[in-house]
């Protein structure tokens, strides 16, 4: 976008020649930061010892901001991140989110990458709430070439999670994926719901789920710290995926959820297709921010 | 996890107390908290920038200067800019015209488009109107089934889409058969587009060209963050938007997007989506989205629901 474009410009031509900083710059970055969605209480903490610096008169270049910044985004990215997929056989892992964030396609693309890693590969269609949710995984489970267990619509999802893991006992599959229906944090009786389900899970194949994945959409504000908190409060969460960065939103707000929450961000989502999927880079991310 | 703006003011104007008349220095650290405020709520930096400016020219009169509650006084004045910016009173939607009267719904990825379509068409049905559901969405797996089922749920009839046509034959089609069976309304769901994919926003475009829609409306989600100004500008832009419709409003976001889109777009909101449920669309009222923004509560809505 045009106005992607200008920032880069700008922030280019700011970090271009290693002037003093000054307050036009700080704010000038401050705006960069905002609108990246990073949020402002990050964002101040981050700028805050610049803005100390130019108040006492400390000379600040802007070579050194630039790499202060970014190497304090980059500590703020930097959480321990065990392997993936999860060393349990089989691995259970629930994709988890508000409403239309990308679960069912991110669930495809992750079964994708993992097929031609070479691992077994089942999925349990456990949104039996949203009109064609079925069908949705059904249909990618075609493309991508693995079996998907279901149940009829309006089933009890705690009873799908039940069958399909029972199948991936029998048929020795290395990695299930459950897909769970959309829900915002807020809403009491689906986060029971969701609670049920991984306590199902853990009945069946004792310590599973091994990974609750969070998703969220690069498009999302300030809210996404709110659904980490409280499906964090719900389930145990272990990692993030950021969906829809092909677009022009910079999903700044995952650095501070990743922070807040100490969660790895296991992959970025970059299109519609199941190919449209990449391991997370931290510093090609933050480099993103900070051009 | 956000203090509300009132309780932030009171906290500033506390500290000036007993200092007598305020100065341009103590609206100013009034002004830094209500900009605080909007971006927490995700308004646009530039849109908060525009607004706090506004809000400045007035604050620096006499009716927050001299009063005994200036806190109060620059709250009343955030709100009612607040009110004006996102369009005073609830807007309607436009069915003139001759029947039937197409309705296009175009947005992002997963905003809510296809579940507002089913809303759209109880809402009108409940209104005593005779509306067809279109789906015009061919990429997204099962995204035909999905309308499909979601209108037998409110009683509409819908097209059936051949998965074969591309969009602008659908749309051609189904109006035409919406007018051979007397419907009176014919609502168009379209596949999530990302702004800046320049054939699918042509595509977009050229369903409009072909139907002439008496509404365009963009469908977004209310937890979007920064980046709702450049999607509403590309959409209004790119194919033409008349409305908006803010889904998911019933979680706990701010909402703030819709400042921003309706700043860069000049367009009203119309409904609000509440919910999953076919029933969760209501009418757009700005007060209460200004309440919201300000982390101040819903609470005329909760009084109403009482
Ligand atoms: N551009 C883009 N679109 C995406 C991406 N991931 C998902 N989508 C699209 O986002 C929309 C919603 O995706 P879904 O996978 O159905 O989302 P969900 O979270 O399962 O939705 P619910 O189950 O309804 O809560 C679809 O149109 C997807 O094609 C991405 O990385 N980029
Ligand atoms: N909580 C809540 N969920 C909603 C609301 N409106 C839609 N949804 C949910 O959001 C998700 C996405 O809705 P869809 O109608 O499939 O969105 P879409 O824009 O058609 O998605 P694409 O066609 O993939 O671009 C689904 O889980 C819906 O149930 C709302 O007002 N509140
Ligand atoms: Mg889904
Ligand atoms: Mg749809």
């Amino acid at each position: 976008s045009k106005t992607r474009e200008r920032l880069k410009d700008s922030l280019g031509e700011l970090f271009e020649i290693d002037r003093l900083v000054d307050q036009a710059f700080l704010e000038e970055l401050e705006e960069i930061l905002i609108t990246a969605d990073i949020g402002i209480e990050t964002v101040n903490r981050l700028l805050e010892p610049s803005r100390k610096k130019i108040l006492t008169g400390e000379p600040l270049k802007v070579s050194e901001l630039r790499r202060s910044l970014r190497e304090e985004m980059l500590q703020m990215l930097t959480v321990p991140t065990p392997p993936f997929p999860p060393e349990a056989s089989p691995a259970v892992i629930f994709f988890i989110g508000v409403n239309g964030v990308g679960k069912t396609t991110t669930l495809a693309k992750v079964a994708w990458h993992l097929k031609n890693r070479g691992f077994s590969v089942l999925a349990i269609a456990a949104d039996t709430f949203r009109a064609a949710a079925i069908e949705q995984l059904e249909t990618w489970g075609n493309r991508v070439g693995i079996e998907v267990i279901k149940q009829a619509p309006g089933a009890d999802p705690g009873a799908v999670v039940y069958q399909g893991l029972q199948a991936a006992k029998a048929r020795g599959t290395e990695v299930v994926l459950v897909d769970t229906a959309g829900r915002l944090h807020t809403k009491y009786n689906l986060m029971e719901e969701l609670k049920k389900m991984v306590r199902v899970a853990d009945k069946v194949i004792p310590g599973a789920p091994h990974e609750n994945i969070l998703v969220l959409d690069a498009t999302t504000g300030q809210n996404a710290v709110n659904q980490a908190k409280l499906f964090g409060e719900a389930v145990k969460l272990h990692s993030l995926i950021i969906t829809k960065m092909d677009g022009t939103a910079k999903g700044g707000i995952a650095v501070t959820v990743a922070h807040l929450f100490k969660l790895p961000i296991r992959f970025v989502g970059l299109g519609e297709k199941m190919e449209d999927l990449a391991p997370f880079e931290p510093k090609a991310f933050v480099d993103a921010l900070l051009p | 996890m956000f203090e509300n703006l009132s309780e932030r003011l009171e906290g500033v104007f506390q500290r000036l107390r007993g200092k007598g008349k305020l100065t341009k220095d103590d609206v100013e650290r009034g002004l830094r908290e209500v900009r605080l405020a909007l971006l927490e709520a995700d308004v646009n930096y530039r849109v908060v920038k525009n607004f706090v400016d506004r809000v400045r020219e007035r604050a620096l009169g006499a009716e927050v200067l001299e009063s005994l509650t200036p806190a109060q006084q620059l709250i009343k004045i955030v709100h009612e800019e607040l009110i004006r910016t996102l369009g005073e009173t609830p807007a309607p939607l436009d069915l003139g015209g001759s029947r039937p009267v197409p309705i296009l719904l175009v947005g992002l990825q997963g905003s809510g488009k296809t579940t507002t379509a089913a809303k759209l068409a109880l809402f009108l049905r409940k209104k005593g109107h005779r509306p067809y559901l279109v789906p015009a969405d061919v990429y997204r797996p099962a995204a035909i089934d999905q309308l499909k089922t979601l209108a037998e749920r409110v009683g509409v009839p819908v097209y059936d889409t051949d998965p074969t046509d591309n969009p602008v034959e659908i749309a051609k089609k189904a109006l035409a058969e919406a007018k051979a069976l007397g419907r009176d309304v014919a609502i168009i769901d379209t596949a999530g587009r990302l702004h800046i994919d320049e054939a699918m926003m042509t595509e977009a475009a050229a369903i409009k060209e072909t139907v002439s829609p008496r509404e365009v409306l963009l469908v977004a989600d209310a937890m979007t963050g920064q980046d709702a100004v450049n999607i509403a500008k590309s959409f209004h832009e790119k194919v033409g938007l008349t409305g908006v419709i803010l889904t998911k409003v019933e979680g706990d976001a701010r909402g703030g997007a819709a400042l921003s889109i309706r700043e860069v777009t000049g367009c009203p909101i119309k409904f609000i989506g509440t919910g999953e449920k076919l029933e969760a669309l209501e009418v757009f009222y700005p007060d209460r989205l200004a309440s919201r923004i300000l982390g101040m509560g819903d609470v005329l809505t909760l009084i109403e629901k009482a």
